[in-house]
């Protein structure tokens, strides 16, 4: 989730589970121009979003409610992955990186 | 919801089970936690609808408490995983959806972190530096202020406070004391033998609106 939601990663996705969560379109409007291309999201942001009911949900499924259990986020510029356990994406560096 | 119902529910949250001293674990009261979280909410308008971060989230009682004021979402950060496995539960009984958990250490972050102002708020209660760890409250208000672009809460000694006054300064941010608090940290750490020492604690707000198009504090201390 929170690669995503920074939009600097693409997921190895295993385990995924899908919860509802309420429809926030003020909310979403405004994570739009924060989240970077991802996996999942619309390729292009269209013009006009705020008002377009049906992207914005789009955007809430993909951002809430999909949450990745077990996987790993990777960074697409180092290629560095950092594995998803029980949900909570571990970010902790290894020594050698410190 | 009124400021007595808030601290019936977080009075509910689970605590740390073999709390580390060395992380400075302890939680923050329910009284406590309901306080901030209140004041920020009526007074600053700083939670509802907004995308919260908790610093050092332990069990998470300031994350619960602002998805219960209505947060958009809140993202808890920790460095322990036994922490964040409670934390989760408590996620899991409290039904907080839009509550999300990330293992990371504060004094390592990567150089590309991508949080740079992407959260409005950023709640915390930081380690205070007092076990091997001196400086570690600065670098949580530090990192907080990268991160968040309306403000930041914070709890810091107040015995520190002129010193935290000439960083705001040195970063270029506006602080100010809402409330000197005690904290009874003996009673915290259960197994401690030492009779009660109270620690008089600030209750800060930092508002980083004035760094959200400039660069915000540098990594220097
Ligand atoms: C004073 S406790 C507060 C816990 C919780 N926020 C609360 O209010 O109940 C400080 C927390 O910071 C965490 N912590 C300590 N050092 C850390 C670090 N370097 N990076 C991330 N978290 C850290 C500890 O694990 C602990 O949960």
């Amino acid at each position: 989730m929170d690669l995503k939601l920074v939009g600097s990663g693409e997921e190895e996705v295993s385990n995924v589970v899908v919860n509802e969560v309420d429809f926030n379109p003020e909310f979403i409007s405004r994570m739009i121009p924060k989240v970077g291309r991802s996996e999942g999201l619309p390729a292009e942001v269209i013009p006009d979003y705020e008002n377009d009911e049906e992207f914005l949900k789009k955007v809430h499924h993909v951002l809430l409610e999909v949450q990745v259990e077990e996987g790993s986020l990777v960074c697409p510029e180092t290629g560095r992955k950092f594995p998803i356990k029980n949900g909570i994406p571990n970010m902790l560096l290894n020594e050698d990186e410190v | 919801m009124r400021l007595k119902e808030l601290e019936g529910y977080l009075q509910q949250v689970d605590g740390f089970e073999n709390p580390k001293v060395d992380l400075e674990q302890y939680p923050t009261t329910p009284h406590i936690a309901a306080h901030m979280l209140y004041t920020m909410d009526t007074s600053f308008g700083d939670i509802e609808g907004k995308l919260v971060g908790d610093l050092g989230c332990g069990c998470g009682v300031l994350s619960i408490g602002s998805c219960i004021l209505g947060s958009a979402m809140t993202i808890g950060f920790d460095i322990d995983s036994d922490a964040l496995e409670i934390a989760s539960r408590n996620c899991v009984e409290f039904e907080s959806d839009n509550f999300e958990l990330v293992q990371c250490d504060v004094q390592h972050i990567l150089p590309c972190h991508k949080w740079k102002k992407k959260f409005d708020t950023i709640v915390m209660n930081p380690p205070f530096g007092t076990k091997n760890n001196k400086g570690i409250d600065l670098e949580f208000l530090q990192l907080a202020i990268a991160m968040a672009n309306t403000s930041v809460y914070s709890l810091h000694k107040t015995a520190t406070r002129e010193h935290i006054k000439k960083k705001a300064i040195e970063w270029g941010v506006k602080l100010d004391v809402l409330a000197e608090l005690r904290f009874d940290l003996a009673a915290s750490y259960k197994f401690h033998k030492r009779k009660t020492v109270d620690i008089a604690v600030d209750f800060i707000r930092i508002d980083c609106s004035a760094t959200s198009s400039a660069h915000g504090p540098s990594n220097s201390h």
